[in-house]
């Protein structure tokens, strides 16, 4: 049961989303911007970041929610995002998604956590102003999402096969026009 | 200097919603909405809990600019503002406000933090579901600018003048990208 009254068929920030429809349009709007517009990040990486500061935030409504979506771009399987998470250092994903995934990690703690160094280092491995840009605003965007998932106390169903149906949902109809009760 | 390359002379999130305007414009929109938009908070307590996460947060541009306008919108009551951030235990405060920061201040910590002795508590002393909902929501977006602006290292202003002249718009015309 979550802390306000929302129509508990609607997990996570759906039934939040459902309460309170006019923040929710900036929200949807944020994220559709963050992670679904043309980019020099692909969709998939977009996604693995916002799976990754989740999975440090221990929401885990997001990060399966996030994670699902993740896959179905990746056309991979949940256990390889689980590796991802886990240990991303020695996965098969690219060095300059690494460098990215690093200065995450650091936003996901503080703001002022993040180096020069994470920062130089990212460049070397070909990241752009705009790369560096959008993946500390995801990070920083899912450290709102997650609280605002977790700190009003919503639902999360626990079958992991629930998020995967609904990952390529989302993946193919995107966030701007969402309805929270589908 | 900051992490990217911004306009230099423009202080914390505006140069980042300048520098990327299709993500500046949300964020405002959805500033706006949380901080003017009708709730069962007064606009003045609304900007006290920001300045409140942003101060737990350390992030000086945030917490001194929503500082300067939690005390343009609280006008003859503005010495509180200084008060709460200062300790807010020994603010004079209403019991509905305090139990307010209290679930504000954990939301910081983390979502899961939040726990429901903390929300009876509140309720106790007069919450409502909006007023649970608004605050949650406001100290949780405070944790995305405030990790925003000191992420990418903006120009932080260090003359309070700077500050109120921030408060005196923002209290005015409220979050608009418009000079």
């Amino acid at each position: 049961m979550a802390y306000i009254k929302v129509d508990e068929n609607l997990p996570g920030i759906r039934g939040l989303m459902h309460f309170r429809p006019e923040t929710a349009q900036p929200m949807n709007d944020l994220a559709e911007a963050l992670l679904r517009s043309e980019n020099s990040l692909s969709c998939g990486e977009r996604e693995l970041i916002a799976t990754y500061v989740s999975y440090l935030n221990d929401c885990f409504f997001c990060q399966n929610a996030h994670g699902g979506i993740a896959q179905h771009y990746l056309q991979c399987e949940v256990s390889d995002i689980d590796k991802i998470k886990e240990d991303y250092r020695n996965s098969g994903v690219s060095d300059k998604l690494k460098a990215l995934l690093s200065i995450a990690g650091s936003v996901q703690k503080s703001g002022k956590s993040v180096t020069e160094e994470q920062v130089n280092l990212a460049r070397k491995e070909g990241a752009t102003d705009r790369e560096i840009h959008d993946t500390v605003l995801i990070a920083a965007a899912f450290c709102m999402f997650n609280r605002y998932v977790d700190g009003l106390g919503t639902s999360a169903p626990a079958d992991r096969d629930f998020y995967i149906k609904r990952g390529k949902q989302r993946a193919e109809e995107g966030y701007a026009h969402y309805d929270p009760r589908n | 200097m900051a992490h990217i390359s911004v306009s230099e002379n423009i202080p914390g999130i505006r140069s980042l919603a300048e520098f990327r305007p299709e993500t500046g414009k949300t964020l405002y929109a959805l500033a706006q909405v949380l901080l003017r938009g009708e709730s069962p908070l007064t606009p003045a307590e609304r900007e006290l809990i920001a300045s409140f996460v942003s101060t737990g947060n350390q992030c000086k541009f945030c917490a001194d600019s929503h500082a300067a306008a939690a005390r343009a919108l609280y006008k003859e009551d503005r010495d509180l503002v200084s008060k709460v951030l200062q300790d807010a235990s020994k603010a004079h405060l209403s019991p509905k406000i305090k139990a307010l920061l209290s679930i504000a201040d954990k939301v910081r910590e983390s979502g899961k933090a939040v726990s429901p002795e903390l929300i009876k508590q509140a309720r106790r002393a007069g919450a409502g579901d909006r007023d649970i909902h608004d605050t949650v929501l406001i100290a949780a977006a405070f944790c995305m600018f405030n990790r925003y602006v000191d992420g990418l290292a903006t120009w932080t202003p260090t003359d309070p003048k700077a500050y109120e002249e921030m408060g005196e718009r923002l209290a005015t015309k409220g979050y608009t990208l418009n000079k």
